[in-house]
């Protein structure tokens, strides 16, 4: 017994240096037992190899604050991630920071109850394409609860889920990411509270092709603040979010079932909220099981304002919409292609200071030179919500 | 002295958690205390019961050189699989040891061995465990938290390789060999065992020697077994055979359906036809800036074009494949997918 206190004083007096830090987290983490409760201690740690959590449940990661827990990846030699947590139950991840990794930030996947709380992920070097793709990164999860985090600086997304059932984020903040917070191939999933400014989008729900899980299904959007989403767009080409407009701030692509309301959508230059089908990408589609339509779209009860000004013009979408409308850009843009099996595409109704455009790019656009903007169409009245959405009082 | 301690910590954990799930209870803290190996350890002489065996596609490994064993509990068999890793009895250790030689023209001369690692079959499924050897080349060490060692070596060419090599940790002897949440062996195939090797008492083919020492119940006709070929032999296989043969080994084992690189939809076990899942004109999902500002994973006849060769070019943690175990750029493989690559049609 007494071997046993002299070797545990030597442990805790032997991993104090920063490179000791990291094997002893791993270690633990390869050991944890169910209920466990393992600390980052305070400082800034240098850890060059991605941390691993393989196989655990009910297990409860913390630091001492997002300020004062850092786990810092900029000398990483080894892994694409800084943490990654695999084929788990009950994670919960609390106040401490990841920084500079050379991929994801935080990316976890087969996990059935995984908690992001008051944990940032950031690249300190300003928006680069050399940065991590995604900030917190939960792919093929179950229970997905983020909140109270902060993402800066992803090249892809700051806050991804993808692939996911049973989502919430809420009272997080993106900025210089190139999406703020991105949602993928995911069913139910709640997005609220959370402030997205300062990227290129703010916030995008997506379907791809080509996938595991094939649809998306029941999102819901609301009561966020997303403004500012002016910044260039920094994604290595060969990303699809390098085909967002910068002065994005909602975006769905290709999704079915999506409440976009109550949200304050303001200053984003080129297009407040898009509705777009997977065409507008003009990647070749293998994928037979593929739906490359958006349906049942609803967008309500949101504010939108927007300063008068160009859209940017580093796009051609961008400089149709300059053409057309000069400085005042409509905020609801619509690339026009529904579904011809389904019967609501699309459905608008109480928008405050919201203008409309319908692109119908399957008409305007069969020749490039055809004098197509002036085919751009603001009648929104085919986009009525059929259901009526009640006003409610709590918005920004 | 960290490292003193280190053993000491988990020599009590040996005990401490006996009788707890801890997955180290079947693990033993030295490789001599298993007894795979008789006489001098660094030796590898296999002991009765352990077999060495070789797979036809090897996955690359900073070019070390790689001896494997099998070891079954006495008078248990393996259950033949056609397309998928045998089912083995529980007890049952595959072992992989990871050497180089001063210059790797010359394989089996100045040897350092590296790390073995042992897969072994216990009550609750496969569990991978590393063992680190020592400087001095007497014994080797349960390292569950890995290990990062200097290593230089001679390459093929003639000159100097000196890199950082890994001994992965407990969890990425997982990340690699998961399979629908269970860990699996991934090298022990029937078309990666069908081939002639050089046991001491004469050539054979393996499965058949596995037959004779009544190793494997359910063997099939040997002729009815397809063959992978070794992708290093132009004699054995077409540029496609042996390009989809040193993919799969190299990618397969995590970009498959139900392993963790399903999630980009790329697919690229032998068997998959779809050629979009292939890669071919395929954008990439979650790529990031391993993209390299190209478009699709595979451009046929453009391997400068194609992710794929993009990310088996880079050493940057952030970009490369496969994401663990590779320090090294393996140029014969890349020159393999090259020109495979290159020779395809573009639409």
């Amino acid at each position: 017994m007494r071997y046993l206190f002299t070797i545990l004083a030597l442990i805790l007096t032997t991993k104090i240096s920063a490179s000791d830090i990291e094997k002893d987290l791993q270690t633990q983490f390869i050991l944890a037992e169910p209920g466990d409760t393992i600390i980052i201690p305070e400082g800034l740690h240098d850890i060059i190899g991605t941390l691993s959590i393989d196989g655990k449940k009910d297990l409860i990661i913390r630091g001492y604050g997002m300020d004062k827990s850092i786990l810092s990846f900029i000398n990483q030699v080894e892994g694409a991630q800084g943490i990654s947590i695999t084929n788990s139950s009950n994670i919960t991840l609390e106040d401490f920071t990841v920084r500079d990794s050379k991929g994801d930030a935080i990316k976890t996947q087969y996990v059935d109850g995984i908690i992001f709380r008051g944990i940032t992920a950031e690249w300190t070097g300003g928006p680069k394409p050399s940065n991590g793709a995604y900030g917190l990164y939960p792919v093929q999860c179950t229970n997905v609860l983020i909140e109270f985090c902060i993402a800066i600086g992803a090249s892809d997304a700051g806050i991804y889920v993808g692939q996911s059932k049973d989502i919430i984020v809420r009272n997080s903040k993106a900025f210089h990411n190139v999406a703020g917070i991105e949602i993928e191939n995911s069913i139910n999933a709640k997005v609220y509270e959370n402030h997205s400014y300062e990227n290129t989008g703010g916030i995008l729900v997506f379907d791809l092709p080509d996938l595991v899980q094939i649809k998306g299904d029941n999102i819901h959007v609301y009561q966020n603040l997303i403004e500012n989403n002016n910044l260039n767009n920094f994604a290595p080409p060969g990303n699809i979010v390098g085909n967002i407009l910068p002065g994005t701030g909602v975006m769905i692509l290709a999704a079915d079932n999506v409440h976009i309301y109550e949200n304050t959508i303001r200053n984003n230059k080129s297009v407040g909220t898009g509705i777009v089908s997977y065409f507008i990408t003009e990647e070749p589609m293998t994928d037979k099981t593929y739906n490359p339509y958006t349906s049942n779209i609803h967008i309500y009860n949101n504010n939108f304002d927007r300063k008068v000004g160009l859209p940017t013009l580093d796009y051609e979408i961008g400089q149709l919409m300059a053409i057309k409308y000069g400085r005042t850009i409509p905020d609801i843009i619509y690339d026009g292609m529904q579904d011809p099996n389904v019967s609501e595409g699309l459905c608008l109704q109480n928008n405050i200071e919201a203008k409309f455009t319908n692109l119908d790019i399957e008409h305007n656009f069969k020749n490039w030179y055809s004098p197509f903007i002036s085919n751009f169409s603001e009648d929104k009245s085919d986009f009525k919500c059929i259901s009526n959405h009640n006003i409610s009082s709590n918005s920004y | 002295m960290y490292k003193v301690v280190c053993k000491a910590l988990t020599a009590l954990l040996f005990i401490g958690f006996a009788f707890s799930s801890n997955p180290l209870k079947y693990a033993k803290p030295k490789l001599s205390d298993y007894g795979f190996f008789v006489g001098d350890l660094a030796k590898q002489q296999p002991s009765e019961n352990v077999l060495p065996y070789e797979v036809s596609a090897k996955l690359f490994s900073d070019y070390a050189i790689k001896s494997r064993f099998v070891v079954l509990p006495k008078g248990e068999q393996i259950l033949y699989q056609s397309n998928e890793e045998f089912i083995y009895p529980v007890g049952s250790t595959l072992i992989k040891s990871f050497h180089y030689p001063t210059d790797i023209r010359y394989p089996e001369k100045n040897i350092r061995l590296m790390e073995t690692r042992l897969l072994i079959n216990t009550p609750e499924g496969w569990i991978g465990y590393p063992y680190v050897w020592n400087k001095t080349q007497t014994e080797a060490f349960l390292e569950i938290a890995g290990e990062r060692l200097d290593v230089s070596f001679i390459n093929n060419q003639g000159n100097k390789e000196s890199f950082n090599y890994s001994v992965p940790n407990f969890n990425q002897c997982k990340g690699c060999h998961v399979n629908q949440n269970k860990m699996k062996p991934i090298g022990t195939k029937a078309r990666l065992l069908n081939h002639e090797y050089e046991y001491p008492e004469g050539s054979m083919n393996q499965l058949k020697k596995w037959s004779i020492l009544d190793m494997i119940n359910n063997l099939p006709e040997i002729s009815t077994i397809s063959h992978t070929p070794n992708y290093n032999d132009p004699n054995d296989g077409t540029l496609e055979e042996r390009a989809r043969g040193w993919i799969d080994i190299n990618c397969a084992h995590c970009h498959r359906l139900g392993a963790p690189g399903e999630t980009s939809g790329l697919f690229l076990n032998i068997e998959e036809k779809n050629k979009t899942r292939l890669g071919i004109y395929k954008p990439p999902v979650a790529a990031g800036r391993a993209t390299g500002n190209l478009k699709y994973t595979i451009s046929p006849g453009s391997p400068e074009k194609s992710i794929m060769i993009k990310r088996m070019l880079s050493k940057d943690p952030g970009i490369m494949m496969p994401e663990l175990g590779r320090k090294l750029v393996h140029k014969e493989g890349v020159e393999l997918v090259s020109q495979w690559i290159k020779n395809m049609k573009k639409n």
